[in-house]
């Protein structure tokens, strides 16, 4: 016999380790029964597309590292693509075969993380997150030789990248590339089959293509329902159409499937990395010949990137002047998480948390 | 379970009160709080003599910091590679995180404060059990870094808590935040139990 | 590669499916007539040759006389797109139609708008602000506000 509750209403966040940051629910359960949720979000609303309009063209890219702060690369390569499609900029070949590389290099350490915390809010307590933050540290190692930094990289240019590679840099990426596998093997082999993370993910928190579609939804996300869209394949940019890689999708969309396609991706990465190692041209211009005072005609362009989250793209409007008239990002992380009521409904609260680690967000770049 | 038919949309009253506070925190909390331990130097200037208690008492406090869960933004990745594999915090007793404040005693705020965000902080601080210590991680942490001309920025956590140690960089790398640790573990080393009665 | 459809041919077809609704059209986008708006992006979406059932995103821009809110749609079957843009004259009460009933992605996207630019979409099932606070004075990417 069911017994007759009311409904109450539960407060997750802002400051919750399952929540990644700073974002909060208000939860109404019944019991245990997740009914309904709320995100509420902008915990760490700084601003930066007013802060951008105070800048010059160049000095916004900082801002962009913090964004996703866990993918800065992609960050700041999104938003120089967006410039030099307005600004009519030629980038060189070899810049953007150095662009592949680190924006693959980026998507498996995004992947690290995201794949670790999502264990994390499976409960198991930092071992598996501690795993993967060994192997991050190699990639965090490789930016720091390119950029000097070792979170928040500052590193491409309108035009192309700060600075050509230091001549250490291709052994050691070479060697990353050879362990690498190996790692990915060993991560499968401890979790692929486990029979607690398959109890608590297989068949939870199910979103169909259509309703991930309509829902904006991209990246991991979208393509752990089955449905193949990906941008590097769909919108080419920088060199994709030269590299043989596949789109690694998943069978029903449920958080299991969304561990795996990263899992996935992963292997993916390392693929298009090596093919680019070897195509890539020894000598050559980094950076296009592009003024310090860079004035873009007046105009509007938008530039999407498959980053490790999903399309984020940065849609920028030039009045002539030295700075930006407008920038707005198209928040990936935020538009993931449209569908996260219609996910959880009907789960129960320790499912939630669940449901929501296995989207991957960066709450830098929901609330922006 | 029953399909409840649509959507539950909570009550606005819940949205106007917490944006009430956030105006009242804003309005009030401008001046730059100073750091309560002040005193320390001019005290030991003054050569007065540690009790044998006091020792006891700072070297349990600084061997066993435990840390409130207050990660904003980009500086807490730096925090976890800190206490990952490679930095491994544990060294110096304290890579505990504790999700409730009130089982911490040292706040170290990882990220942009915001003034929506402001009377949550205030509010882990006010939770956490005496003696408590805050570390102001990052450039955003202490004055706003390259955030501090937004119009939701709080420019640095000394306006809404005091702050102990103030470690820069943005982010500040995991050696920097251990260099910080131990610059707090001296301080905490240098206090006097009896301090507030002799004041 | 994703084909950005031609505004001027599309428009043609919308003008002499829906009279009046399209204010101009160029080769880059469809400048829609606000009334307007949900019918055409219904058909945009519904009719089986175009098929746009991806809304990227929404984004306004403040040009001083009236502000400009743009809908970049995508048909993921047939790898097209299409930007939408609808002006508002109104500064002191903008108003737009909501696009949420035919595109959800657009739910927190009209709501940030509404929390930073100060349009209100009619139609929105939970219109409030999304990023700041209740009670936060004034819309921040409007270019009056400092």
């Amino acid at each position: 016999m069911a017994i007759k509750t009311e409904p109450f209403v539960l407060n997750i966040g802002p400051v919750h380790p399952s929540t990644h940051g700073v974002f909060r629910m208000r939860a109404t359960l019944d019991g245990e029964v997740v009914l309904d949720i709320e995100p509420v979000i902008g915990y760490l609303h700084r601003g930066i597309e007013k802060l951008a309009e105070q800048r010059t063209f160049t000095g916004f890219i900082p801002l962009t590292d913090r964004l996703d702060y866990i993918s800065s690369m992609s960050n700041n390569m999104a938003y120089c693509m967006a410039v030099e499609k307005l600004a009519g900029v030629k980038v060189p070949e070899r810049a953007q075969y150095l662009r592949v590389i680190i924006a693959e290099m980026q998507r498996i350490a995004n992947h690290l993380i995201a794949n670790g915390s999502f264990l994390n809010d499976c409960g198991a307590y930092f071992t598996p997150f501690l795993y993967m933050f060994r192997e991050r540290e190699k990639v965090v190692d490789l930016f720091e030789m390119l950029s000097g930094q070792r979170l928040t990289y500052n590193f491409m240019r309108i035009g192309g990248l700060s600075q050509d590679i230091p001549d250490e840099f291709l052994p050691a990426l070479r060697r990353f590339l050879d362990k690498m596998p190996a790692f990915i093997d060993e991560y499968d082999r401890l979790l692929k089959e486990n029979e607690v993370l398959l109890a608590r993910t297989r068949g939870v928190g199910i979103i169909t293509a259509e309703k991930a579609l309509n829902c904006s939804i991209s990246g991991p996300v979208l393509r752990s329902t089955g449905y193949s869209w990906d941008l590097r394949k769909a919108d080419p940019y920088l060199l994709y159409d030269r590299f043989n890689f596949d789109v690694p999708v998943g069978m029903q969309g449920d958080c299991y499937d969304r561990f795996r396609v990263r899992m996935e991706e992963m292997r993916q990465s390392v693929r298009i990395i090596e093919q680019a190692l070897k195509d890539l041209p020894l000598k050559g211009a980094v950076r296009a010949d592009v003024p310090q005072r860079l004035h873009p005609p007046k105009g509007e362009a938008y530039a999407h990137i498959e980053s490790p989250k999903g399309e984020l793209g940065f849609h920028v409007v030039s009045d002539n002047s030295i700075a930006p008239y407008r920038v707005h990002i198209r928040p990936t992380s935020l538009l993931n998480l449209t569908a996260l009521r219609e996910m959880v409904r009907g789960w129960k609260v320790a499912d939630l948390i669940v449901i929501f680690g296995s989207i991957d967000i960066c709450l830098g770049e929901v609330d922006r | 379970m029953e399909v409840v038919p649509d959507y539950i949309y909570p009550d606005r009253e819940i949205d106007r009160a917490e944006g009430q506070v956030i105006n009242d925190l804003k309005a009030n909390s401008q001046p730059v709080i100073p750091d309560s331990d002040a005193w320390l130097d001019a005290e030991l200037k003054q050569n007065i003599l540690l009790t044998s208690v006091d020792t006891m008492i700072d070297w349990a406090q600084r061997s066993s910091l435990w840390t409130a869960i207050c990660f904003p933004a980009c500086c807490a990745f730096e925090f976890i590679a800190a206490n990952g594999p490679r930095f491994d915090l544990s060294r110096f007793g304290m890579e505990i995180l504790r999700a409730s404040p009130r089982q911490a005693d040292l706040m170290i705020t990882a990220g942009t404060l915001t003034w929506k965000m402001a009377p949550n902080v205030k509010r882990i601080y006010e939770q956490m059990a005496e003696p408590k210590w805050v570390i102001a991680m990052g450039a955003c942490a202490i004055s706003g870094g390259i955030f501090a001309s937004g119009y939701n920025v709080v420019p640095g956590y000394n306006h809404i808590i005091p702050v102990d140690v103030y470690v820069p960089g943005c982010p500040p790398r995991p050696e920097g935040l251990i260099y910080g640790i131990q610059m707090l573990q001296k301080k905490i080393a240098k206090k006097s139990l009896f301090h507030k009665e002799k004041a | 590669m994703t084909i950005a459809l031609s505004g001027t041919e599309l428009g043609k077809r919308l003008a002499e499916k829906f009279p009046g609704s399209i204010v101009e059209s160029i080769p880059d986008c469809l400048l829609v007539n606000p009334s307007l708006l949900p019918e055409v992006a219904g058909f945009l979406k519904d009719i089986p040759d175009l098929d746009f059932n991806y809304l990227n995103y929404i984004t306004s821009v403040d040009y001083y006389e009236y502000f400009e809110v743009i809908y970049r749609l995508t048909s993921t079957k047939y790898n097209h797109s299409i930007v939408l843009k609808a002006r508002c004259y109104d500064r002191e009460n903008p108003v737009l139609p909501s696009v949420t009933e035919l595109w959800q992605g657009a739910n927190f996207q009209e709501r940030e708008i509404y929390d930073l630019m100060g349009i209100r979409f009619e139609g929105h099932p939970n219109l409030k602000r999304l990023l700041l606070w209740d009670g936060f004075a004034g819309h921040p990417l409007r270019k009056d506000y400092l």
